[in-house]
């Protein structure tokens, strides 16, 4: 194999591409966004909606309000028998976590170090994990996840089950609304997720299986 | 040409024959389409949508080489490393190159339909390493030393039975089960491991913005999220067709893709990747390498016409929809893309020589026109490209590879025929007399004979009859 010269490729890729577009130039129709501008739904059935959407693909919710949350959660794992919590210790939802845990579990076990240096534990010894979300989505049913240093991105995926706080004033109608209403394009984070339900899969004859590679569970608590 | 053509005519003769391969193909594809019809019930929805799915495609054809260099650009602000590739083999020198510099062993792969173009897996594990498909149905047909038989589903040719044998006697220490739960917790047991071992992660792209330098990933499993994620370096390969220009022209690509690909929604994941690990993030890979590749490409879009096949999304709805894929399903194609994108693709890449069947592979039905979330005139390429295969020319690989002297000579001689009244009444008046005295082995006419029955000629032509009646000739 002759060895691949990478700026020559370029150039004749690029050039073979103009030389073509020159010869025949395209002139597109115009992209009329319109049918996702005037997808609406009222505030009030916007969470209804989420709800039915995510929970036909198993996702499950958890009610509470901005005061419980903490507590609501903890007695919400403890009677799953879930053993151990990865949390984010500096946030702010975090810090909250830490101040209302009480004794009798699940353990709190903070992502603190880069992957590397706890790969085998975040494999084998994590129950769940716990990441704030940014909203919500009505149209599609999805949470919309940015993940940060203080909630690295392995937390709502490695952990069989993955425990997502979502407010319940901060949902949208659509994705577009949320990227272009939230100015996205002006800077996206090293990884942004829209996730709408556990890990599944149908590749085994059409039939549906959760759990495949990411979370088994999904549970979304909604804060008011 | 001097390449051995592909035998599609052999291979799907044999498929037709399997009636258990048959019997998957139809469940699996039934369901696809009347779940698929769900999801685009309200047609003025459907209309709108895919009005704009179709203008964010050409758009961002109209200004291709402009994109990808603004992909370039931001990708590379980003801290995500581009390189190009006219060709599979500098793609797979490129994949090599990195691994190699990185001395990666493990390979796991998210689902790309790219890789499988490049022969990728089988490339690598002629360097001596190992190269893992992580989604489940790749995984399957890795086991099975098969090639994917659909783009979206890569093992639907299989069912549940023959999922359960090939998990007992491939995979060491497994239990013959049949229920899917536990064949999929099998998996997932064995390729967590595979993950957190992994040295590198591969992905395809289903759509890369140019505006913000972002890679955008649709998936239900979460081994998209895992390959792209927990290994130290990931490498993406794209198609150079797969840049969009901006980030609010995501939305209703994704949609439409989901919807025609699978009838959900949305895919349980959407995975945004626009940076490698930044200071002070604690996971994520530390180098993101973005393969561009051309791979016939370039010459496609230089065909005002043909340019069109680029505008594909990869949802799979054409083969579901297949009158001829459903029946033979995707082996018979023997090519990373089967069904109606494929037998339009496939020949423009790999030539006419070798691949100019497959454009026959084709009802002419339209039915795959018809549901195109970006409207693929799929079916006048088709055309398009049968012309091409007979008559010598340059706007795509092995044109003329087909011409046959004597089909060229049969229409000439129809054409002649039909354009003087004497030689068709001759021609007419002949086969009346003597057209069911030929033998069904004639030379041409046996291609027809072979599977199907040969036609009766009436005694007397309609002229002859119109005649009697009192009409004229003219």
């Amino acid at each position: 194999m002759s060895e691949a010269r990478p700026t020559d490729s370029r150039n004749a890729i690029l050039g073979k591409l103009r030389a073509g577009r020159d010869a025949h130039p395209l002139t597109p129709p115009e992209s009329d966004f319109t049918v996702l501008r005037d997808k609406r739904w009222a505030p009030s059935e916007r969470l209804d909606r989420i709800k039915t959407m995510m929970e036909a693909v198993h996702t499950e919710f958890l009610e509470t309000t901005e005061a419980d949350w903490p507590t609501a959660v903890q007695d919400f794992l403890k009677a799953q028998g879930t053993r151990t919590l990865l949390y984010g210790t500096a946030t702010e939802a975090g810090q909250r976590i830490a101040a209302a845990w009480a004794d009798g579990g699940p353990d709190l076990v903070p992502y603190d170090g880069p992957v590397e240096t706890f790969k085998e534990r975040l494999f084998d010894g994590i129950d769940a994990g716990i990441t704030t979300t940014l909203g919500a989505i009505a149209d599609t049913g999805s949470l919309i996840v940015w993940p940060t240093p203080e909630e690295p991105r392995l937390m709502s995926l490695v952990p069989h089950m993955h425990v997502a706080l979502l407010h319940a004033d901060q949902l949208y109608d659509t994705f577009w609304q949320a990227m272009t209403e939230n100015r996205w394009a002006d800077g996206m984070p090293t990884n942004a997720l829209l996730i709408s339900g556990p890990s599944k899969t149908a590749d085994i004859e059409q039939t549906l299986a959760y759990g495949v590679h990411g979370p088994k569970r999904l549970v979304v608590v909604v804060i008011r | 040409m001097g390449e051995t053509s592909v035998n599609f005519a052999k291979a799907s003769t044999t498929a037709l024959q399997d009636p258990q391969l048959r019997a998957n193909f139809r469940r699996a594809m039934d369901g696809l389409m009347s779940k698929r019809a769900v999801q685009f019930a309200d047609s003025r929805e459907w209309n709108a949508v895919r009005a704009l799915g179709a203008s964010v495609r050409l758009r961002a054809l109209s200004k291709l080489p402009e994109l990808l260099e603004k992909l370039e650009a931001n990708c590379t602000r980003n801290g995500i490393r581009v390189h190009w590739a006219s060709t599979t083999d500098e793609a797979n020198a490129i994949v090599l190159s990195i691994m190699q510099r990185v001395n990666a062993k493990l390979v796991v792969k998210g689902k790309s339909m790219v890789s499988e173009e490049m022969h990728l897996n089988a490339f690598l594990e002629q360097h001596g390493i190992e190269s893992l498909e992580s989604d489940l149905g790749e995984y399957i047909v890795q086991l099975d030393e098969a090639m994917p038989s659909h783009i979206i589903m890569p093992a639907i040719h299989m069912n549940t039975k023959q999922i359960a044998h090939l998990f007992k006697q491939k995979i060491k220490d497994a239990e013959y089960t049949e229920d899917v739960a536990q064949l999929t917790d099998l998996a997932r047991r064995i390729l967590r491991k595979k993950f957190a071992a992994a040295d590198v992660g591969i992905s395809g792209v289903n759509m890369a913005v140019a505006e913000t330098g972002t890679l955008c990933l649709v998936e239900n499993e979460g081994n998209g999220r895992m390959s792209t994620t927990v290994p130290p370096v990931h490498i993406a390969v794209m198609g150079l067709e797969k840049v969009v220009e901006k980030l609010e022209d995501v939305p209703p690509v994704i949609s439409l893709l989901t919807r025609s690909a699978t009838a959900q929604p949305i895919t349980t994941y959407v995975n945004m990747i626009s940076s490698p690990r930044k200071d002070g993030e604690k996971d994520g890979p530390r180098e993101i390498h973005l393969v561009i590749l051309d791979n016939g490409r370039s010459a496609i879009y230089a065909d005002e016409e043909l340019r069109n096949t680029l505008r594909c999304i990869r949802c799979g709805a054409c083969m579901n929809h297949c009158p001829v894929y459903t029946k033979v399903g995707g082996h018979a194609y023997e090519a990373p893309y089967p069904g109606p994108i494929g037998s339009i693709l496939v020949p423009q890449m790999e030539g006419l020589g070798k691949r100019g069947e497959l454009p026959h592979a084709c009802t002419m039905c339209n039915a795959c026109v018809e549901i195109c979330p970006v409207k693929i005139p799929i079916v006048e390429i088709m055309g398009r490209l049968r012309a091409e295969a007979v008559h010598p020319g340059d706007a795509v690989k092995g044109a003329g590879a087909r011409a046959s002297k004597a089909e060229a000579m049969v229409w000439k001689g129809w054409s002649m025929t039909y354009a003087s009244p004497l030689a068709y009444r001759f021609a007419t008046g002949l086969l009346a007399k003597l057209g069911n005295a030929a033998p069904t082995s004639l030379p041409l006419l046996k291609e027809w004979t072979n599977v199907r029955a040969k036609p009766r000629f009436a005694r007397r032509t309609l002229h002859d009859l119109a005649r009697e009646k009192g009409i004229p000739d003219v």
